[in-house]
Formats: C-alpha cells, structure tokens, sequence
C-alpha cells in the first residue's frame, strides 16, 4: 500500500508492506545510503534519523509509523558538509571506519537542535544509544562542543558561517 | 651455571639441526607470512602503476590496499607523494582494483602495511621525482644533479627556470625508471607529509552520506541475497520448504546450495534472492523452514571445552613449545611459588558494518564488489570454488564499515559469487548481525595453567604455563597457537612454555592483535602476581625482568624469508616505553581518590612495543570505571605516519580493549553461537569510555611499523591489574561481566 511521508524536505510515496522498516525504505526504495544497517533491533544507533526532529532508529520504525511524518536522513543535514556538526566532524576528524557516524551525527544534531550548549552529561545521555565499534568516542564528545560553538557562531554571523 | 649455558646452548642447536622437529613444529607463523604465501613471488611495482601527473598538474596515486578505518587510503600515498615533493593540494587519491601483478601485496591484516610498504612507496614517489627531473633537465639542457624540486614543481635555480610536474609529466612518462640504488631519499627532517596529519580521502562522503562502503554499492537490475547457513557449526541443509519461500512478495529466487568442502570457503545452506533485501530477510524470518543435519559439533560446548581443559592440564603436554633450565626444581627453591588458572572466551569481531558483497556473474566472467582484508585470497577461493579461471574474476575494493580480522575470511565473497553464477543478474548479499554473529571465525577460546616463581629477593626466577588450546595433530587451530618465545620467555632461568590441544568444530581466525589480544592478558595479569608475591611495584618488577640480559632467541624454521621472519623481542625497546608511560602516567607519586587505582602491563606484538596505564575505580565492590588510560608505544623512527590517524586508532584500541574486558564474550552451546545481537555482546558506549586517553610515541632508531594491533592487547591487564590494586581481588578469567562486575 502506498505511504506518503516527507524525506529530506521533499514529498515521497513509497509502495511496500506497511511492517517494512523506515531503514529499508530510505536505503533501497529511495536510495539514500547514508542511513546504515547495523543491528535491526535498536541496539546500535546506525540507523538514526530525524522524525519530526527527534532522533529516532529507523530499523524499528515501521513504514506505517513514519507516514506522514517529516524524516530527515544525514543527507538532508546538508548536502555539502556545511551543517555545523558535519563541518565539527571534518575538523577535528572523528571517524575512523566512519560506519557509524551518520548515526552520530543524526544523534548529535537532534541535541544540539534542543540543547545548542550540551554538558558532558547532556552528551553521555543522548549519544548512548550509539556504538562507534571503532571506538572513536572521544573525538565525537570533542566533536559536538565544537559543533555546539560553530552553531554559536553562525547564529551570530549567519554569512560568514558557510564558507567557514 | 656453566651446564646450563652449554646445555641450552646444544638444545637451540639440536632444535636448528632438526628443522621442523620438535620444536620448530609449533612455532607460530606470522600471519603476513601465511598470507604473503597466496601471492607469489613479488612484483616489481613501477612509478606508472601507482601515479598519474595530468598536464594540469594533478597528480592521482592509488591507493592499493583495502582501507577498513585504519586509514591506509590515505598513509600510502602520502608515502609516495612525500619522495614524489609533491603538492598536496595536486594530490587526488584513488583506490585501486585488486591487482596483485602491478600493485604487489593488497592485503589488511597483521599492522603490515607500513614495515611492508614503507621503503617500497617511499620509493616510487622518489622514482617518479627523478624522472620528472630527468626531463627537466633534458628538455634545459642542464645536468640532473644541478636540478631541484619543491612543492609539485623542478627548479634549476643557476638559470632561474622551472616547471611544473603537470608541464614535465608527457615527458618525464618516457624516461627510463631509475635503479632505486640510485636514489637520494629525503632527510626525515624535510618530511611535510609523514609525520603530519593528513585528512581521509574520503571523510566528506562520510559525512554526507555518499556511497562508499561495500553495503552502499548498487547497479541497475540488481536483486538483493540473504544466505541462511546451520546454527550448529558445518551442519548441512536436509531439505527446505523453497516454494513456500517463494511464494512470498518479492522473492525471485530459493536455492539450496551445497558446501564445497572448504568451511572458510563456502558452507552449505539456503540462498534467497529478492526484489529488495527486506523482502529477502522477511522470508527468511518468517517463512523459510529448514530441515539440517546439525552434524558432529551439535555435541561441543564452552563448557566442555573448560572441563576438558581442567583435565588436560594435568596429564603430560603434548607439546614443548620451549625450555630453559629446570623450572620444576627451581619451584622447590623459590621463596614463594603462585598457581594460577587464567582463561578467556570466545570472541566475535562484530564490525559495524555486517557481512556484505555484490557480484554480477555474466559470459563466464565474474565482477565482484567486495569489503575485503584480503581480496586476492578470496579471489582464489571464488575461483576454485566456481570453477572459473581468477583471471576472470575483477574485483573492486569498497571500503569497510570495519574489519578487525573478520573480513580476512572471505566466505562472504564465495557465497555471493555462487548466487551470481546461479541467477545471472547483478546481487547484493547482505547478512543479518545475527547471521554475522552466528558465522563468525571466532577469536578462540584459552586456557592457561602457570605457576611461577620468586627467589628471596624478589625475583623471577621460575615459570611454567601449561597453554591448553585448540587444534588437531600437533597443529594449533587457526590464531589458537602460543610462541615459545612469548615473554617473558628467555628473561626467566628456568622457564617452560608447553601446550596440549583439543579439537573444535567451532571455526576460529585472527581477531586484531590475534593471539597477543588474549595472551597479554595472561602474561601479564600473572607478571603481576609475581610481582605483589614478591612485595614488588608492578612497574619496578617488570624493570627488574626487563633488565636480565635475554636468553637466545630460536631460530626462525629455515625457508623463512627475511622480511617476514619474526622480530626478537628488545627490552631496551621496551624498557623505554615502560619507563616512559610510568613518567607519563604520574605511576607511584599521584595520589589517587579513594577506591581508585592504576595498573600497568606491557607487550610486545606485530613490531610494536606498547607499555599502558589505566586508572581505575571499582566502587560498591563491582562498579567498575576506567578513568585514564595511557598509551606509549615504540613503532619505530616517525611514531604515527599520519598522528590524527595513530591517535584515533590507539584510542580505539583502548575503547576496544575495554569491550574485551567487560562485555564481551561468545559461548558455544550445542555447537553453536549463543549470543546473537550487542544486547549479549556489548560493545563499550560512549558514557562508558575514559573522559581521556593518552596517547605518545617513543620515536627510536627503528623502521616504522604497523599500528592497529599492538596498541590493543595490554589494555586489558591495564585495567585488570588496576581493579586488583584497588579491590584485593584477581581477575583471572574474561569477560569481567560475568563475574558481577559491570561499568559504573
Ligand atoms: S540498525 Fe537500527 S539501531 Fe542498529
Ligand atoms: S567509526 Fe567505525 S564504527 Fe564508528
């Protein structure tokens, strides 16, 4: 059955089972790789993405949840890099593998979009639901106070950020 | 004193003379050697294969082997473009095909990318130099000698002329390749690439979603595989209710295939082909019902393997791996003998990113799209396993979501070839975590039995470790072998290394750092021991150790090349790094809050010397935090090639060594895997890893080497011996989570 949902700002509609998972959709329907498979059950974060803004797993979120509702996958951050978390990412150059961090990044965005001055604390609490097997964990607690500060700043001086 | 020197001298010349006796029978093979062994003798590479100057200046170096996070994509060319005084704005960076005959070794495995490629790039890049010089000078008219080069450009500074690389590059194409002994290589302190961090060629498709690994690869047509094999360990389908399969939406097709005989190669089971890999997975789920013949292992478990152990360690081994004096007499002198059980699990690799492969199989000609540590061994079993020539086999190399050693075993490749073959039109096969879980080559299993001794003074003075492992006919099963040179081998008097083996149906594999990632623990959890029976510091003690002038190292088997014969342990190297992580670490004169303390081990493994520290806390008896974790390792002359890479991976070492220690484990049951996803097999969270990590290198006068193994394997007692010095407590068996234990 048909379902229409908002991805990356643009309408889609997709035609598959209503318990096919978001995930499965995004990747191989609409051909949006970023989101990746890790797990199927919630474990590991890869697959994270925005519905309605919140971070959420789309490896158990059926098609028939996300109906309806705006999905924003990592390519939907920004296609060239200039999001503040992917420009914070690149700077300080936290990827190993890199698997894993489009989940990151979907994770770290949707702190940062509700809490723009994260605390440690506040940073353990939201990215926990996300494995990095490579273990590059230090480098992304680095990574979103710096994207936190390069938000800071484009806020301020909304030009100058792009080219930043 | 004197028979003893005599008589271990004549025991190291019997065991030379008897080249594959006793002794040299349970030697253990490097794995580069073992790999190195599946390509033949090496190529000569050639500047042309490796660099490409455009008449606009830019300049392409492929990178040649298959990059799974360590960052390889990006260190060997900066190898080549540091001789090469190229630009790195110029510099654009592609991964090669497999291609053994024009780009050598293609492998990633064993940290040996940089002891293998070192000279060799370096000297392409200078190669390259000289022949852009050669036709700067040619087309001047000036001797080559009087030319220069910087950044993408050659000089001849007496004339004030000079021309790009992109304008030198038609012409420079046709002079002749310089013989390498002909070559000036730069003075390491003009290096502006090695030693410096460079960016990952591929961090901004990272970071915006682009298709880069073996998962993401698509083309028009394709269709998508899961291929569901035995629970039990080389068990066979019976029979399995395909039409059902399907019948179901989407399904395209439902086949049996049969093993080839080779279980690193393919395993029998049930390959279903889908519209979409959903699809595929729904069926598979929900619908498919196989029939197996569970076979011979369905009978072995864990805990067989740890009761059989406990017996066989008390009969005779059944090997000697190596012997200096009497330990057994030395026992009955010592001031205080300890004896210990040490043992450790099961483990799986568990990279992010789940087995994949594509394959497109048309007019006889297989095309393959693999996450591959070792591309051309897996091209080899495509080959023989299909029947197909390996000259008609192309494959491309995507980057990988992680490898950690699982992506050595290429089984994931042969089974998606055999679909191809069978359905004609391009597949993707895609395996479940739990299916990546279930059919892992695993990190086996280990017992150790030892007991050691201390003389009056405090030192070392006796040793004996009973290894009891898997493996058939005087052969460890795959990474399940110990070295007799393993230290503190040759730094004790009276020091016996001996093994027994049982057989498994269980398939097992290097796993990042193999062998060291578990031994390590052992070694140095006992070191420690010995060190509180002596009323010793564990830094002093293992000082102590270090300082004993070494026993004779055993001969490497004859036949073995230079390159890959195995490096004698060095305590000064140690030594070094030990003294320095001690220094770094503030060991023995920080003052540490209450239920907290530091523990400290070192090892030596794939070249690298690695001394760590980690600050532990353990409160309300089981609550266990890392807080700092120091690392200091010897790789040689440069320390990192690339330092933003060196010190991401050490971190990640220690991240991983934590999963080690706490979470993770896999137990056999009835022949099969019993934890299928990271809720049984955890790897460490974010909340949970260290607020710091320090990472330093001793540079030394040594060659470069590797990086992704050796940082791993001390960690582990690091934090073991800590939550001793706080708690009284030993651990001598992993994972700490089944022990009560869990992170704070
Ligand atoms: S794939 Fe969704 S959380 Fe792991
Ligand atoms: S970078 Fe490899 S899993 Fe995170």
């Amino acid at each position: 059955m048909p379902y229409k949902l908002t991805v990356n700002g643009q309408p889609a509609t997709v035609d598959v089972p209503e318990d096919t998972p978001l995930l499965w959709v995004v990747r191989d329907v609409l051909g949006l790789h970023g989101t990746k498979y890790g797990c199927g059950m919630a474990l590991c974060g890869c697959c994270t993405v925005h519905i309605n803004g919140e971070a959420a797993r789309s490896c158990t979120t059926s098609i028939a949840r996300a109906a309806g509702k705006h999905i924003t996958t990592l390519e939907g951050l920004s296609e060239n890099g200039t999001h503040p978390v992917q420009v914070a990412w690149q700077e300080i150059d936290v990827p190993q593998c890199g698997y894993c961090q489009a989940g990151q990044m979907m994770s770290a965005s949707a702190l940062l979009a509700k809490n723009p001055h994260p605390t440690d604390a506040d940073i353990d609490a939201a990215m926990d639901g996300n494995i990095c097997r490579c273990g590059t964990y230090l480098r992304i607690r680095k990574a979103i106070h710096k994207a936190a500060e390069i938000a800071a700043k484009q806020t301020k001086e909304p030009a100058a950020a792009v080219h930043s | 004193m004197e028979t003893t020197l005599v008589s271990r001298r004549s025991f190291l010349r019997a065991s030379v003379i008897a080249g594959g006796g006793m002794m040299l029978a349970y030697y253990i093979e490097p794995m580069e050697k073992v790999l190195a062994a599946q390509f033949g003798p090496p190529v000569t590479l050639l500047p042309a294969s490796f660099i490409t100057i455009a008449p606009d200046g830019v300049i392409t170096i492929i990178a040649k082997n298959p990059e799974i996070g360590q960052g390889v994509k990006v260190m060997l060319p900066m190898l080549i473009a540091e001789e090469l005084d190229a630009d790195w704005k110029d510099v654009r960076i592609e991964q090669g095909d497999l291609n053994p005959a024009k780009y050598g070794l293609q492998i990633a495995g064993g940290s040996t990318a940089t002891p293998i490629n070192w000279e060799p790039m370096r000297q392409l890049g200078a190669q390259c130099r000289q022949m852009l010089i050669g036709s700067a000078a040619q087309t001047w008219n000036v001797p080559e000698s009087e030319c220069t080069t910087t950044a993408s450009r050659v000089h001849h500074v007496a004339s004030k002329r000079s021309a790009t690389y992109g304008e030198l590059a038609s012409k420079a194409a046709t002079m002749p390749v310089p013989d390498p002994k002909t070559l000036k290589m730069k003075d390491p302190k003009d290096y502006r690439f090695i030693g410096h961090s460079m960016a990952n060629p591929d961090i901004k498709k990272i970071l915006t979603g682009k298709p880069v690994f073996g998962i993401d690869f698509t083309m028009p047509g394709m269709l998508y595989a899961n291929y569901e094999k035995c629970p039990v360990f080389g068990g066979k389908v019976v029979s399995a209710n395909l039409d059902e399969v399907k019948a179901q939406p989407g399904i395209r097709h439902a086949f049996v295939v049969e093993p080839s005989g080779d279980p690193s190669a393919l395993v029998g089971g049930v390959a279903i082909v889908a519209d979409s890999w959903y699809q595929a997975r729904h069926a598979r789920d929900n619908v498919l019902k196989v029939v197996w013949d569970e076979g011979p292992t369905a009978a072995q478990s864990s805990e067989l393997y740890a009761t059989t152990s406990v017996e066989m360690s008390k009969n005779d081994p059944g090997q000697t791996l190596r012997k200096d004096g009497d330990a057994d007499a030395a026992f009955g002198t010592a001031a205080h003998v300890v004896e210990a059980a040490y043992s450790y699990p099961f483990l799986s690799h568990v990279p992010l990113e789940p087995m994949n492969c594509s394959a497109y199989f048309k007019d006889g000609k297989l095309e393959v799209w693999a996450p591959s540590q070792t591309p051309a061994s897996g091209v080899g079993q495509t080959a023989k396993t299909l029947g197909i020539d390996q000259k008609d086999i192309t494959l491309h190399l995507t980057r990988m979501g992680g490898g950690f050693g699982r992506r050595l075993t290429n089984d994931y490749m042969v089974e998606v070839a055999v679909i191809a073959k069978q359905i004609g039109v391009p597949v993707k096969l895609l395996w479940t975590r739990e299916q990546d879980m279930a059919h892992d080559f695993y990190r086996p299993a280990g017992f150790h039995f030892l007991k050691g001794g201390v003389d009056a003074d405090g030192k070392l003075v006796a040793w004996r470790n009973h290894f009891v492992t898997f493996g058939e006919k005087g052969r460890f099963a795959q990474s399940a072998g110990l070295s007799g040179e393993e230290f503190p081998s040759r730094f004790v008097p009276n020091f016996s290394q001996l093994s027994s083996m049982m057989p498994s149906g269980v398939p097992m594999g290097a796993m990042r750092a193999p062998g060291s990632n578990a031994i390590a623990f052992v070694m140095q959890s006992f070191i420690d021991e010995l060190a509180h029976a002596a009323g010793k510091d564990p830094v002093q003690f293992r000082l102590d150790m270090l300082a004993n002038e070494p026993l004779p190292s055993a001969a490497p088997p004859p036949g073995t090349p230079v390159a890959f014969a195995p490096v004698p342990f060095d305590a000064a190297r140690m030594r070094g790094v030990l003294t320095t992580v001690a220094e770094r670490s503030g060991w023995g004169k920080t003052k540490l809050p209450k239920d907290t303390a530091m523990g400290v081990a070192f090892h030596f493994s794939h070249r690298g010397y690695f001394a760590e520290v980690a600050e532990v806390s353990v409160t309300g008896g089981t609550n266990v935090k890392v807080h700092k974790a120091w690392v200091v390792g010897d790789i040689g002359s440069v320390g990192g090639i690339n330092p933003t890479a060196a010190e991401n991976i050490s971190q990640g070492a220690v991240i991983e060594a934590m999963s080690h220690a706490m979470g993770y484990e896999i137990v056999i049951d009835k022949g099969r895997a019993v934890q299928s996803n990271f809720h049984q097999y955890p790897p460490l969270r974010l909340t949970q890893a260290p607020r710091e990590i320090d990472i330093f290198f001793v540079k030394t006068d040594n060659p470069p080497t590797g990086l992704g193994e050796p940082a791993l394997p001390p960690m582990i007692p690091a934090i073991t011996n800590a939550m001793f010095a706080v708690t009284g407590k030993r651990i001598r068996s992993l994972p700490l989570s089944t022990q009560g234990y869990s992170w704070a």
